[in-house]
């Protein structure tokens, strides 16, 4: 007889739904509870990010809001830094602590304050505290994550790849991936490829690993790092010379028609700085938006002798030269020739002639209404394996040229943007860096630049900021450049600092290129025997590597026990066809003395009374950060959350609703309005969806835009390094921004010097399952990745007599690594490459000193630079793209050998740090249920 | 495969209780009294211990009796069951032989086929198995009963039969070991036919589904490397079967003949070791471990 | 009952696309999590912070390359749980009558209370789809969600298991495969749905969709005419090229 199980039994007492935060993808989630704890985490099925469904990580979330690892109190350290030394103390001692150290500097010095943020989700209100502490000193990570992509795509086309856009999953049906192996959109990625495959769509992946999205691409590009330029450039020649490119999309909706300046290579402009194209119906400039013109790609403008030509002559004329014909980039980029022309074929076929039309009027913003909307179902996606090589910035920017020539951004079956995007470059702020001690910082810390009036330099062209962000070294670095903040402070250059503040950023380890040095960096003294960085505050809420350099920590909740929110001010949950935006709240409480670091902030923010946060009678607006969601407001009526404003019924603008809270966690943890059918496409160009952009309050006057094909701005600090205006860039710099800040993209190799002799290159690769270095924290999530051998092709395995587990000395022009190797085949031949961020340091996240992520794992970064091999002149040349700053994580040479007497752990090995948690227990059983 | 040393132990030693409770159970030797008592004794001991021993590698020892529910379709169920009977009959002979001076000729009869019964129900425990190609052959129960049958017949003190039962024992070794080391080849299962990939070109396992280990590893994956086995299986053979052949044709004496015993139960321990630490079980197709490289060491 | 039943009514299973399967392993953790909490005792996990970190699991996702004759390697995800094999040899073995096949749906289960955990099912099992709980002392395997796929708790929509539920690119399918009719039963003979091992006779009712072919794109598009052929054969200078491009192009009214 068969036994009679129960089909049915009880799931849980309750499900709370809040917002996922093992990444940044932000799934909306279901957490089950049982007996006030939470039993299971489902994804939730109405959440316009995941629909239902959950990655590894997120379905893991038991196994991180219980980890050992959580830090327990504040921490002052006791030891030497490094050591991991620490006393537990009170919270009201860490926070005065904290006071007595931050306000001398705000009255004072603010600018002795570096503040920098990780991957975390509220740098709305981070930057908003940093600006009113009056420190330039601030940004989040996106100087070392890619800002390459995010700046490119701005000011290319008013919105980005990152997770600010999608490809059209519904219609499209060829779907391009360049250099991704997870990316933050994780799970709407791997849905839309789901879906698309289902429907038997090609997908083309070019990456030099074939893992991933890129194994089941349908046809994979084992491309040359580094070269992803010139492959695109060259589609874009062939392109071109067989006129398959979408002329009318050009002529209507990019800078393709509008008139160069023949001796400035600045654009025309009328008197009201309208940029100016000629009108095919008079044959005569016009402004290029008045209603009715008909912008002509071909006809130039004579003025005085002077022949003004279009953008597009000028692109004609760099692309379709021979240089870029794909015989003669063949061999560089390791594709053969009828390949690239055989993917431009189908690029162009699936475009032009599986081209289909959506019954959908809309009126342009020259007030011409078309009857349809005609899809190109071709689209791509890209990340940073593009974004993370010195040329990358050029490289995402050749990448938009190519999806705008065949016409499919933002068009049915293309390429769409997720508001609050589209957002041309003008309406964004300009950064700025004025310190006023004692006051707030005159305006925003990051912005874009449109020229060299905005940057940040002093006037003998010193940066101001510690990062050098916005100098003449990195002009359009629009993020920052974290990565350069800690080796900037150890040299004073450009000046000391006194107080290095991180937030969910480990530094001391992954997040940072040359991890070794960067920890004699935190631990160097003066002659006096002080840190050179005399003080440094962290918080983090796990004991990871990063604790045991910091004198003061702030250990914060985990993402079950606080209040967030993921707003349109910051980096929302939207999708292309509607706004969305997202709370998390405490669906458990903390059990151990910490607080969420938000709330941490406004309480010093209060206690020192900094203006924005207190009135002037020095009362405090906001007693912690669940009620500066609800009550700041940015401008009247906009504030961190659009949904349920006034009474509840109000969306984008509206007042200060004391409810907002509940009613998002009433409706499942977000929030989404729709955007309506005329408006889903075409936006930038859109009346409809402008309008209503203005009216949910994401911008304040509708900004129709054309696409920037011939980027002005990159023009415009071209220009001063030709020797034209006041602000030149030093000697040193003058060529380097001549040829890289050029207005039309262009490929060149990254800088080589001191790479000879290393010739492979080396990669890493995000885990699918792993989040950075926390996923090891994961009982669960460890052991699918508690190692992380470097993967080497089958050709170099040969050629070095390897074979798999034996161990391999890496070497690159910076430093040495010995570590197990694994061979594999479906990878480009010169490239070797590893799972990111699974080596340990003994000590941390609670694991045991044995624990193979420190015994067996390993970092490429210790063998990364963040500056280049000296060259000899005496100066520092920064490891990152000369336009935006990016680091250059990718661009790392290497050279292997097979290690004659395998050692018995990676190295190098690091002294065990002390864990201030101690380790994690023998066996787990966990089940919350009886 | 890396099973528990109680199955390699439970597995010999009531291999070789069971070989001898047969000859005892058909009157050989014709034992009765004291001499009864200490054959019986060693018949029982070897199998009932070993038995016993073969409870220690369960999870739940405590439940053991449910494992006599299954005899239909359960070759692990008709051991015991068969076990538990031979012992029980055997038994009720011994109390005969023993303490009454009494042969009941067809309970030794049905006591002695029980007894070859369940090493033959032992032996189909492994041979039955289609994930094991090595055991998957009527070679299996022929090895474990003529290894049972011969080892008995020697701690029986039937040198006369021993001899010729551990010539035959010694040849369906060696046939059981040339049969298996190609029959995981020949099974046709393949890391092709396990993946189903097979059509598009060679499978390679590229990365483990886990880097920590797991039950399926450390219980199916491990196999003893060639050259070691090859040594073992020397010893193995010399040991079971030469040694006590050679010790059999000198003059009979009670300390050589139990010096051959002796030898032929190491012996047939280490080659039930090797049974064990050589069989491929087919799951190692998945993790990679079954295909060697061409040229590529075996693992050891 | 340690026999198979003659037939079952339904043959309910999963249906996995090794084409779409990017290897995410979210299926693995949350078939993990729901049979931690769910269904007979946690899944445990040895040394879990330690050296040497294991654990029970019912789902685990493979990787494989595969060389071709012609062209670049391919690299295959390859998910793995129970097949609940409708000829299943770990069912025939056990014997306690733990492991057992539900005549109503085709689900192979173990019942842990009789479970003596002696491991003769995992040795049976060609797939490796069985796993010892080292500290329950029972045996493991997937239960196709039994608690989940007729649970009058969840909403109709949830009644699917856990990894099916969580697969971001929608590799796994569930349904029953003995009704031809069925969508899972559809795809699989659609796509070629393959049996892993059949060779071991033991006729899994889960099947393999095969990866489609790859890098074909050479072979298939035509880079000559029409596709790409220049507008201006003799290339004409820049002006040339511009004004044929302009008369003859989609846009070619601008
Ligand atoms: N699971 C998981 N998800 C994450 C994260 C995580 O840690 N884990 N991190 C998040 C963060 S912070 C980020 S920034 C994103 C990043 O997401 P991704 O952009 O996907 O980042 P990487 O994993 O670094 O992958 C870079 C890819 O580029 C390829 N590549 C390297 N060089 C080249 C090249 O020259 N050309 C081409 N075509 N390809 C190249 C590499 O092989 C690799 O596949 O992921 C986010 N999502
Ligand atoms: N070799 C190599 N190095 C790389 C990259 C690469 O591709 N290759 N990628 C780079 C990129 S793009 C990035 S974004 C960085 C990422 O590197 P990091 O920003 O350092 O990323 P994490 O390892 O996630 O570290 C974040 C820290 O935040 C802590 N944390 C987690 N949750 C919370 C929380 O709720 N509150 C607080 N306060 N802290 C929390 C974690 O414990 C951890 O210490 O790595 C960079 N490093
Ligand atoms: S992708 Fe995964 S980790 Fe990231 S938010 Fe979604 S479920 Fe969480
Ligand atoms: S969840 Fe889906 S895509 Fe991810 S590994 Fe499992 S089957 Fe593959
Ligand atoms: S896959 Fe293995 S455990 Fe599952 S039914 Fe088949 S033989 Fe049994
Ligand atoms: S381990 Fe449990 S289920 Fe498996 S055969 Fe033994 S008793 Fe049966
Ligand atoms: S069906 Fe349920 S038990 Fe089976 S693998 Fe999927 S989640 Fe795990
Ligand atoms: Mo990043």
């Amino acid at each position: 007889m068969q036994p009679v199980i129960d089909t049915s039994p009880k799931v849980s007492d309750e499900v709370r739904k809040t917002t996922c935060y093992m990444c940044a993808c932000r799934c909306g989630i279901n957490v089950h509870m049982k007996d006030g704890k939470v039993a299971y985490i489902e994804g939730n099925r109405d959440h316009p990010v995941n629909k239902g469904v959950l990655c590894a990580k997120g379905s893991a979330g038991i196994m991180q809001v219980n980890a050992p690892s959580r830090l327990r109190a504040p921490l002052k350290r006791v030891g030497p830094r490094g050591s991991g030394e620490f006393e537990e103390i009170s919270w009201d001692e860490a926070i005065s602590t904290a006071v007595g150290w931050l306000n001398e500097l705000h009255e004072t010095a603010p600018h002795k304050l570096a503040f920098f943020t990780g991957r975390d989700q509220s740098q709305s209100f981070t930057s908003f505290w940093a600006q009113n502490f009056g420190t330039p000193n601030y940004a989040a990570h996106g100087g070392f994550c890619s800002v390459n992509m995010a700046a490119a795509g701005i000011y290319t086309m008013g919105g980005a790849f990152w997770e600010f856009g999608q490809p059209d999953w519904d219609h499209t049906k060829l779907f391009m991936l360049f250099g991704v192996a997870e990316d933050h959109d994780s799970n709407p990625i791997k849905m839309g490829i789901g879906k698309i495959k289902a429907r038997g769509a090609r997908v083309i992946g070019v990456n030099p690993i074939r893992t991933g999205y890129n194994a089941v691409a349908d046809d994979w590009v084992g491309i040359t790092p580094g070269t992803d330029g010139l492959f695109i450039l060259s589609m874009i020649h062939v392109l071109m010379k067989a006129g398959r490119i979408d002329l009318d999309y050009l002529g209507r909706y990019t800078n393709a028609p509008v008139l160069v300046d023949a001796d400035t290579g600045l654009l025309l402009r009328d008197a009201d700085d309208k940029p100016l194209v000629i009108d095919r119906a008079s044959g005569k400039p016009a402004p290029f938006d008045r209603p009715g013109v008909s912008p002509d790609l071909s006809a130039t403008h004579e003025v005085d002798g002077v022949t003004h030509r279009p953008v597009f002559h000028h692109m004609a004329e760099r692309y379709l030269s021979e240089d870029y014909a794909p015989e003669a980039v063949a061999e560089r980029c390791g594709i053969p020739a009828p390949r690239i022309r055989a993917i431009a074929a189908e690029l162009a076929r699936v475009a032009f002639d599986e081209a289909f039309e959506i019954e959908r009027e809309w009126t342009d913003f020259r007030g011409e209404t078309h009857k349809t909307m005609t899809g190109r179902p071709v689209s791509f996606h890209a990340m940073r394996g593009i974004s993370a090589h010195a040329n990358g910035f050029q490289t995402c920017r050749a990448l938009h040229i190519l999806q705008i020539i065949l016409g499919t951004v933002e068009v049915p079956g293309g390429f769409r943007f997720k508001p609050p995007y589209p957002k041309p470059v003008e309406a964004h702020p300009t950064p700025h860096s004025g310190r006023r001690p004692g006051r707030p910082l005159n305006g925003p810390h990051l912005g874009f630049p449109r020229g060299p009036e905005d940057l940040q330099v002093d006037d003998a062209g010193k940066p101001n900021r510690i990062d050098k962000a916005f100098s003449w070294e990195n002009p359009m670095s629009v993020h920052g450049l974290m990565h350069m903040v800690i080796s900037n402070a150890r040299a004073g250059d450009p000046y000391h600092i006194d107080t290095l503040f991180l937030y969910m950023a480990n530094m001391s380890w992954n997040s940072s290129m040359n991890s070794s040095g960067v920890m004699e960096m935190l631990t160097a003294r003066n002659d006096d025997g002080g840190y050179v960085i005399p003080r440094i505050i962290y918080s983090d809420a796990y004991s990871s590597e990063m604790v045991a350099y910091a004198d003061l920590i702030l250990p914060d909740t985990t993402y079950l026990e606080r209040h967030d929110c993921i707003s349109l001010l910051d980096r929302p949950i939207c999708e292309a066809d509607a706004a969305a935006d997202a709370i998390r709240w405490p669906v458990i409480e903390p059990d151990r003395d910490v607080r969420g670091f938000q709330s941490v902030l406004i309480e010093l923010a209060n206690r020192m009374s900094l203006p924005g946060f207190t009135d002037a009678d020095g009362t405090p607006k906001w007693t912690d950060y669940a009620n500066y969601i609800v009550n700041h407001e940015r401008r009247p009526g906009i504030g961190p959350l659009a949904g349920f404003r006034g009474t509840g019924d109000k969306v984008g603008r509206g007042e200060v609703n004391p409810e907002q809270l509940n009613r998002y966690i009433e409706n499942g943890g977000f929030f989404v309005e729709h955007i309506p059918e005329a408006a889903q496409y075409y936006k930038p160009w859109n009346t409809a969806y402008q309008d209503w952009a203005v009216g949910l309050g994401l911008f304040e006057s509708p900004q129709p835009y054309l696409f920037q094909l011939y980027s002005e701005p990159m023009r415009r600090f071209q220009r001063a390094a030709e020797g034209h205006g006041d602000r030149q860039p030093p000697e040193h710099l003058r060529d380097r921004i001549r040829t890289h800040l050029d207005p039309l993209p262009f490929w060149s190799d990254t800088d080589q010097t001191g790479n000879a002799g290393f010739t492979v290159t080396a990669l890493t690769q995000r885990p699918m399952a792993m989040y950075h270095s926390w996923g090891s924290q994961n009982a669960w999530l460890r052991q699918l990745h508690g190692r992380n051998p470097l993967y080497v092709p089958t050709k170099l395995m040969r050629e070095h007599g390897l074979s798999d587990g034996d161990w391999a000395r890496v070497t690159s022009p910076h430093g040495e690594i010995t570590v197990p190797v694994m061979e594999m085949a479906a990878l480009n031949e010169n490239t070797v490459w590893t799972w990111n961020a699974i080596g340990k340091r003994k000590g941390a996240w609670a694991l045991d000193e044995e624990a193979p992520e420190a015994t067996q794992g390993f970092l490429l970064n210790h063998l990364i630079h963040e500056l280049l091999p000296p060259k000899g002149d005496g100066l520092r040349w920064a490891n990152s793209d000369p336009v935006t700053g990016q680091a250059a994580w990718f661009d790392l040479k290497v050279r292997i050998e097979k290690a004659d007497a395998p050692p018995d752990e990676s190295q190098p090995v690091f002294a065990p740090i002390d864990s201030p948690v101690g380790t994690g227990p023998k066996e787990l059983r966990w089940k919350v249920g009886k | 495969m890396h099973p528990a040393p109680s199955v390699i132990i439970f597995t010999t030693l009531s291999g070789l209780g069971f070989g001898l409770l047969f000859w005892l159970g058909i009157g050989l030797p014709p034992v009765t009294g004291w001499v009864a008592f200490v054959f019986f004794a060693i018949a029982f001991a070897l199998a009932a211990g070993g038995l016993m021993v073969s409870t220690f590698h369960l999870g739940h020892p405590e439940r053991a009796l449910k494992a006599f529910t299954q005899w239909r379709s359960s070759w692990l169920s008709r051991e015991g069951i068969c076990a538990v009977a031979a012992l029980a009959t055997m038994g009720l002979y011994a109390i005969g032989a023993v303490f009454l001076g009494a042969t009941w000729r067809p309970v030794g009869i049905i006591g002695a086929v029980l007894s070859l019964g369940t090493v033959f129900t032992t032996s189909m425990i492994y041979a039955q198995l289609r994930s094991v190609p090595r055991w998957n052959s009527w070679l299996t129960p022929a090895l474990f009963l003529s290894l049972g049958l011969s080892g008995g017949a020697l701690l029986a003190g039937q040198t006369a039969i021993a001899a010729p039962l551990l010539a035959v024992a010694a040849t369906v070794q060696l046939a059981a070991w040339q049969k298996g080391d190609t029959a995981l080849q020949r099974s046709g299962s393949t890391m092709a036919s396990a993946t189903g990939l097979g059509g598009i070109g060679e499978v390679r396992a590229f990365e483990p589904p886990h880097t920590g280990t797991n039950y399926l590893l450390r219980e199916f994956v491990h196999v003893v490397g060639r050259r070691h086995s090859r040594r073992l299986r020397v010893i193995a053979f010399a040991l079971a079967f030469v040694v006590p052949l050679l010790l059999l044709f000198l003059p009979f004496s009670h300390a050589l003949a139990g010096l051959a015993a002796l030898a032929h139960l190491a012996g047939v321990a280490c080659s039930r070791w090797l049974f064990f630490a050589e069989a491929e079980h087919v799951v190692g197709l998945y993790y990679g471990k079954r295909q060697p490289a061409p040229g590529a060491q075996p693992i050891s | 009952m340690t026999t198979l039943p003659d037939k079952t009514d339904r043959k309910m299973g999963l249906v996995i696309d090794l084409d779409t399967c990017v290897g995410c392993h979210a299926c693995v953790i949350s078939c993990k999590g729901w049979n931690t909490e769910n269904y007979g005792a946690p899944l445990s996990d040895q040394d879990p912070y330690g050296s040497d970190p294991s654990g029970t699991f019912l789902n685990r996702v493979h990787s494989y390359e595969v060389q071709p004759e012609q062209g670049a390697a391919q690299l295959i995800h390859f998910p793995k749980s129970c097949l609940h094999c409708d000829d299943a040899p770990c069912v025939t073995v056990c014997p306690t009558g733990a492991s057992y096949k539900r005549v109503e749906d085709g689900i192979v289960l173990v019942n842990e209370s009789d479970c003596i955990g002696c491991g003769l099912c995992a040795w049976a099992c060609p797939y490796g789809a069985r796993e010892m709980d080292a500290a329950e002392g029972v045996m493991k395997k997937c239960t196709l969600c039994v608690d989940r796929i007729y649970n009058e708790n969840l909403p109709e929509e949830d009644r699917v298991p856990a990894c099916v539920r969580t697969c971001p690119a929608g590799a796994r399918h569930f349904g029953d495969l003995g009704d031809p009719d069925s969508d899972v039963s559809r795809l699989s003979a659609e796509r070629g749905g393959m049996d892993l091992m059949p060779e071991q006779g033991t006729k899994p009712v889960n099947k393999y969709l095969p990866p489609r072919p790859k890098d074909r794109i050479e072979d298939q598009i035509d880079v000559l005419a029409p596709l790409l052929e220049p507008i201006a054969a003799d290339t004409g200078g820049f002006i040339g090229w511009l004004d044929k491009a302009l008369s003859r192009l989609p846009g070619g009214t601008i």
